[in-house]
């Protein structure tokens, strides 16, 4: 091999592009040109463990929202609920708040949460880390109490480590605690849900609390066992990756 | 030296980073500390009168839960009046911020106040009254504040003062030892209650049960509306920013 040769080679171990360029004029010289060498970035995903327990006595969740998201809130207390909140909170349907466009990725529970029970969910987001976490339920057996986290920061989680917390109830105040089977959708009124009327003070804050027609309010088709204190969740978030 | 954890240079370090550490935290405590304070009423559909704020030294307590309140505790818990506890701690040489709200806070508000504390006023106290009760109130009771810039969250739960009987009656009662709540100041109370208790057997300060409340605005046993003025724990947010 003569001196030209060794530059050529060695320049083409530093950049395929340069071999291409020198050998040129050099017909004689057998030109190996690598392909190009395309990166092809590893997807790096956040993943999350919710682990979540439900602490009432016979006030079912409904199929648990958890969303992860860099802007917004899912609520603000004073403030007249989203239409997608007043869903949940009426219904117990989650579609409307997991499509909501400040979502970077939802999970919807597989199933109603009974009291007692606990579930896990399994949340990614993908190539982008998540600033916040939000999560919300509704205690079916009422008009529109939900429960849950608002816009929590993850930010400073790292893998491996968990938050702890347990929740209170909010009452969405789009619809009026009358309490009566014919309003409420769980099992114990098989009542109506969602409904667009808003009938109440129109602002979010912490629930009062079911009164019960055990309790003094003679047209409530709840119960005493209806009735629940706070906390109403018990959840730790894990990060995995 | 490989096995050794700490060397003379991280040693020497450490022990700069633990001076400085001390002499912030002993400066910081013995200054003034500038705070921002928010409260918010997170109830559905009670009221707070007038708040006070203070911050205190560590012999001043406003309240303490399973004794008798004082005087100027009643007046508060009672009809909504800080001028009591307000000249107490103006005894004491307390800084006090009075009704930040400038009135009502209503329900699921918030009020924000800045709090400049002076040298040994190192512990917040809040109180309020909640309307409409007869004796309730919320309370934050001598927290120490921390010396450490940052922001700090607590939630208040609701307290009985124990000193008035529950009766539910809403009649304009708001002077110390009168029966009767003041008013309801969402103009959803109602009359002709005949009232749920006469009794005050518990007269330390204790967390309160929760109004019991009726469905019948014009008659029963109380004056509150059951579906309107009950209220869970919490009933308020606190949040401190240390400057």
């Amino acid at each position: 091999m003569n001196n030209s040769m060794k530059k050529i080679v060695l320049l083409g171990f530093l950049s395929p592009l340069l071999l291409v360029a020198s050998c040129g004029s050099d017909n004689d010289t057998p030109v190996v040109v690598e392909p190009p060498v395309v990166v092809t970035p590893t997807p790096v995903n956040y993943t999350y463990q919710v682990n979540i327990t439900n602490l009432t006595y016979a006030q079912p969740m409904s199929p648990i929202a958890v969303v992860l998201h860099n802007e917004g809130k899912l609520w603000q207390l004073g403030t007249m609920a989203s239409t997608e909140l007043e869903n949940l909170a009426e219904s117990g349907d989650n579609t409307m708040v997991l499509g909501q466009s400040m979502v970077l990725s939802g999970q919807s529970g597989a199933d109603v949460l009974m009291p007692g029970a606990s579930e896990t969910i399994s949340i990614t987001l993908t190539d982008t880390e998540p600033m916040m976490m939000s999560l919300a339920t509704m205690l079916i057996n009422t008009n529109d109490a939900f429960t849950g986290f608002n816009a929590m920061d993850i930010t400073n989680l790292v893998v491996g480590e968990s938050i702890s917390l347990r929740t209170s109830s909010y009452d969405a105040g789009t619809e009026k605690n009358s309490e009566t089977l014919a309003t409420i959708p769980g099992p114990v009124g098989g009542g109506e849900g969602f409904n667009v009327t808003r009938d109440d003070v129109d602002f979010v804050s912490m629930h009062p609390g079911v009164v019960s027609v055990d309790d003094g309010l003679s047209t409530s088709g709840l119960t005493q066992s209806h009735r629940f204190a706070n906390p109403t969740l018990s959840i730790s978030v894990t990060r995995m990756e | 030296m490989g096995t050794h954890l700490v060397n003379r240079e991280n040693l020497m370090k450490i022990q700069k980073i633990i001076t400085a550490l001390v002499l912030a935290g002993t400066s910081v405590a013995s200054q003034a500390q500038q705070l921002n304070i928010t409260v918010t009423n997170l109830t559905q559909g009670i009221y707070y009168t007038p708040i006070l704020i203070s911050a205190h030294n560590a012999d001043m307590s406003l309240f303490k839960s399973g004794e008798a309140a004082s005087p100027e505790l009643q007046m508060m818990a009672e009809g909504g009046d800080i001028s009591g506890l307000s000249g107490v701690l103006t005894t004491a040489s307390a800084d006090i911020v009075e009704n930040p709200a400038a009135g009502l806070l209503a329900p699921a508000m918030s009020t924000t106040t800045d709090l400049t504390t002076t040298d040994g006023n190192m512990y917040l106290s809040i109180v309020s009254m909640m309307l409409p009760t007869n004796d309730g109130f919320i309370g934050l009771n001598k927290w120490k504040i921390p010396t450490e810039t940052g922001t700090y969250t607590m939630t208040l739960s609701a307290y009985d003062a124990g000193t008035e009987a529950n009766d539910e009656i809403i009649n304009g009662g708001g002077a110390p030892g009168l029966a009767g709540i003041p008013f309801a100041p969402g103009a959803d109370g109602g009359t002709g209650g005949t009232g749920v208790t006469m009794n005050e057997s518990n007269s330390a300060i204790h967390i309160h049960r929760g109004s019991l409340g009726d469905d019948d605005l014009s008659a029963g046993k109380s004056d509150l509306d059951n579906t309107v003025h009950r209220w869970l724990n919490p009933v308020a947010r606190v949040t401190v920013v240390v400057n």
